[in-house]
């Protein structure tokens, strides 16, 4: 499959995500700058971390108005295959192709760190290759990763099964102190409503070789991986009862 | 002309630097302080007609300068000089 990494003045995680998608999981890729609207024929577009346009205004508020993210937003909505992770997650919710927006973490500080994260729907393109309930173990680094939604956008995500994953402790608990920015109800990773745009603050490309501090962000490409392979697109809309 | 945006923290939004500071003023002595929000205040220096203004800097604050899921905006046109109007 032929993955597309966009790249942005600040971005500085493509290069990760594009050796974990090439040389970690033998995947064809190609970088994306934000100035070219052609996304090359790519199978699936990842939105890396960074600082894109230096966090101006508020993170993610101005790579949404690059001309990469109109293609990248005409793709997700002809049901391609589109993962933010840190920064790509912000700019993702303030291009609107997902629900909340990411503020200042409740320490006020930076944090980069390993973290916990549980399995919230084991049914989606993103994380089919895990169990409902288990335990990632995936870095995060981010000053701005404090998930917010409101009480009904919550509520609709929750009904249909897009939050993704929970910040835990070791027994697989959300506790004020294994959540670590104070994102509601301890969100570390939501999906759109048709289940083919995803964002996460974890950082899955960081943790694709043993070497480096584990391997459970390959479960999460693997399964993308997978799913691609099979042809399948996502339905245009979220069925009757939520299922995506 | 000049419009004065000013953006800030929606009710309910986690505002942890108001909180920091509210907290530093209580160290301070300002025990009157109940609260403390911290927002953004933005000057925009634009030509065209006065009547069109408003509605642009309207379209400006929804489609850029504020994030309406976590932030409010209000804003002032005036005529760039020390009296907004």
């Amino acid at each position: 499959m032929k993955w597309g990494v966009l790249v942005f003045p600040g971005s500085n995680d493509d290069q990760d995500a594009l050796w974990a998608l090439g040389e970690i999981l033998g995947q064809d890729t190609v970088p994306l700058w934000h100035k070219e609207a052609d996304l090359k024929g790519v199978d699936a577009v990842v939105v890396p971390g960074g600082f894109s346009y230096g966090d101006y205004l508020r993170c993610g508020a101005m790579a949404r108005f690059s001309p990469v993210m109109a293609s990248v937003g005409r793709f997700a909505s002809d049901g391609g295959i589109v993962l933010g992770i840190c920064n790509g997650f912000q700019i993702l919710c303030e291009a609107g192709l997902l629900p909340g927006a990411l503020v200042r973490n409740r320490s006020l500080t930076f944090v980069c760190q390993r973290v916990r994260v549980r399995v919230e729907n084991d049914a989606t393109a993103l994380t089919q290759g895990c169990r409902k309930g288990e335990i990632l173990e995936i870095p995060i680094k981010h000053g701005e990763g404090c998930y917010f939604a409101d009480h009904e956008t919550l509520r609709e995500i929750e009904s249909r099964s897009q939050v993704l994953f929970r910040y835990v402790d070791a027994t697989g608990q959300t506790t004020p102190e294994a959540n670590p920015n104070g994102a509601l109800d301890s969100i570390a990773g939501v999906m759109n409503a048709r289940g083919n745009v995803f964002g996460m603050m974890p950082h899955p490309e960081h943790a694709v070789d043993p070497a480096v501090g584990g391997c459970d962000g390959q479960k999460l490409f693997r399964s993308l991986i997978d799913f691609l392979e099979r042809g399948v697109r996502p339905p245009r809309l979220a069925t009757a009862d939520g299922r995506v | 002309m000049m419009a004065k945006v000013y953006v800030t923290p929606k009710r309910g939004v986690l505002d942890p630097q108001g909180k920091a500071v509210a907290n530093a003023l209580h160290a301070l002595g300002f025990a009157e302080v109940d609260d403390v929000r911290i927002g953004k205040y933005v000057e925009i220096r634009l030509g065209g007609s006065l009547d069109d203004a408003s509605a642009r800097v309207r379209d400006m604050c929804e489609k850029l300068l504020a994030n309406q899921v976590i932030e409010d905006f209000r804003f002032e046109i005036g005529d760039g000089g020390a009296k907004p109007r």
